[in-house]
């Protein structure tokens, strides 16, 4: 591999491979290194996909890729140990064109999307590790590969290698990740006939729920668990932060089995059969925790760069803009010949001011601040499950005994107080 | 379709995937004397999703065959003692589905 690149990016997720696209639609001479079997092999996501992010990197992708269902509704479920409160949105607008989003199983779908830069032109190596950027006089100008003779050249090198970004640790962008900045998810597909998944989630052919799970799912602790729905199959998972399961000395799996047992999920999954387990981080430090991300002859994009709005549990679709917004700057350097910092400087701009980075802003202090009070999880969401236990049970009392009681049981005036700062207090950081 | 058993262990859950071991370890106890002597928690034992890492007596046992490459380790050790690379090109573990 002697050959020199105009771009060379590295890891085939949903990053990367939409920065290739567009690099090798426009003309670029592209690498895309994966360093698993093939792309998707070391990718794990929830499995939501979203079709706008989507459609402007490939414009109707979903008349021919590997998609599972498109959501028509999405559940949200606040739960206690034996009970939930349960509230979403169903509409039949999200089943037809254009969609809202879909769940994909992405060894599937990264696989599709990786074969369709190819197309485009692009250059796929898989089963490559880069071992680091080659930098000369400050600038990147190539990888260093696990392959014999594995040097490799480009005018810009594009770090698209996920949420251990050795890479862009090694040339100093972001020092090493606290394990208040990461979220440990796992999750497994359950196989299950399609037709007991349409019953038990009131579906018609070809259309999904999404549930999130929220309180006693991850026992209190700051995260969210869910449980989608694929064609034949359910994904069902757990991710909290590395540091609650230090703090608890939680085992991840001791976790997800808790939440497959749980009363309120285990109707749903009953009778399936596990096909796989999967283990990933994610990224959630939010902008408080986003690096440098443009040097010379560099770009970071993707998980890599932080970029997941875990609030909405988005990533995937964040990857996709910040790679497409990275071609399309690689793109003018190549014109003007000029890939310095300054020059690539305009794709973090463009990231930044798009709906990229208003987003990562409006929610920079969310994770600390739910972390730093675990209230909302440990104690509102119970307290909220034993007010509508009280309010719809049947008992006899009349309905202003019921919320008299509901009210006093809250506590006292100054826990009240309390509780009124502390929803006052997220309003904020998520307004 | 069977009955969904009531609890599956990691081991039942290791068992679905695939995995392409390299024939040496991308995971490494830098100080092995660390977890020995400054380390009572251990708690890389609990909080790894594939249990790889294994208190035996005097030492870590480190399963690296099985590991999700996940990197909680190398940021969750609180002594920053392990040593966390990639697998080899091809290898390591294998997504057929999620």
């Amino acid at each position: 591999m002697s050959e020199k690149f105009d771009a060379i990016v590295v890891g085939a997720g949903p990053a990367g491979i939409s920065c290739a696209y567009d690099l090798a639609k426009g003309g670029a001479n592209v690498l895309l290194l994966e360093r698993g079997e093939y792309p998707g092999s070391k990718n794990v996501m929830g499995g939501v996909l979203y079709r706008k992010m989507m459609e402007d990197v490939i414009p109707e992708f979903y008349k021919e890729a590997p998609l599972e269902r498109p959501i028509v509704e999405q559940r949200f479920m606040m739960m206690d140990k034996e009970s939930a409160v349960t509230f979403g949105y169903k509409g039949m607008e999200w089943g037809k064109e254009p969609y809202n989003n879909f769940t994909v199983l992405r060894a599937k779908f990264d696989q599709w999307f990786a074969e369709k830069a190819v197309e485009q032109g692009a250059v796929l190596i898989n089963e490559t590790v880069v071992l680091e950027c080659i930098v000369e006089n400050g600038k990147v100008v190539g990888v260093r590969t696990d392959r014999p003779n594995g040097d490799v050249y480009a005018d810009v090198v594009v770090l698209a290698d996920g949420v251990n970004s050795l890479l862009a640790q090694s040339l100093g962008f972001h020092k090493e990740y606290k394990p208040d900045e990461v979220a440990l998810a796992t999750m497994e597909i359950l196989k299950l006939d399609k037709k007991v998944i349409e019953d038990r989630f009131n579906l018609e052919d070809n259309q999904g729920c999404t549930i999130e799970l929220f309180g006693d799912a991850t026992k209190g602790i700051l995260g969210t668990g869910f449980l989608y729905t694929n064609k034949d199959t359910l994904s069902i998972g757990v991710g909290t932060l590395l540091s609650g399961l230090i703090k608890h000395k939680i085992r991840p799996y001791d976790l997800l089995e808790y939440v497959k047992n749980h009363p309120m999920i285990r109707p749903y999954i009953q009778g399936s059969e596990p096909q796989e387990y999967l283990a990933h981080l994610i990224p959630e430090g939010g902008y408080n925790s986003m690096g440098k991300i443009v040097g010379d002859g560099v770009i970071v994009i993707g998980d890599a760069s932080q970029l997941v709005n875990a609030i909405h549990r988005e990533g995937s679709n964040l990857a996709m803009t910040s790679g497409r917004l990275a071609a399309e700057t690689i793109l003018q350097a190549k014109e003007a010949g000029d890939f310095s910092e300054r020059m690539l400087d305009e794709y973090r701009l463009k990231l930044l001011n798009g709906f990229v980075g208003q987003d990562m802003k409006k929610y920079k202090d969310s994770t600390h601040h739910f972390d730093k009070f675990p209230q909302y999880f440990d104690q509102y969401i119970p307290m909220m499950n034993k007010a509508a236990s009280q309010m719809f049970t049947v008992d006899g009392s009349s309905k202003w005994e019921k919320q008299k009681k509901i009210w006093s049981d809250i506590g006292s005036t100054k826990e009240k107080m309390k509780i009124a700062r502390d929803f006052y207090r997220a309003w904020k950081v998520i307004k | 379709m069977s009955e969904q058993k009531k609890h599956q262990s990691i081991e039942e859950k290791q068992y679905l995937v695939r995995f392409n071991a390299d024939t040496k370890s991308h995971l490494h106890v830098k100080d092995e004397d660390i977890c020995l002597t400054k380390c009572p928690d251990k708690i890389c034992t609990i909080f790894c999703p594939a249990e790889i890492y294994k208190w035996e007596d005097i030492r870590m046992h480190v399963g690296y065959e099985g590991c999700h490459e996940c990197g909680s380790c190398r940021i969750g050790c609180p002594h920053q003692n392990i040593k966390w690379e990639y697998p080899k090109g091809g290898h390591g573990i294998v997504f057929r589905l999620g």
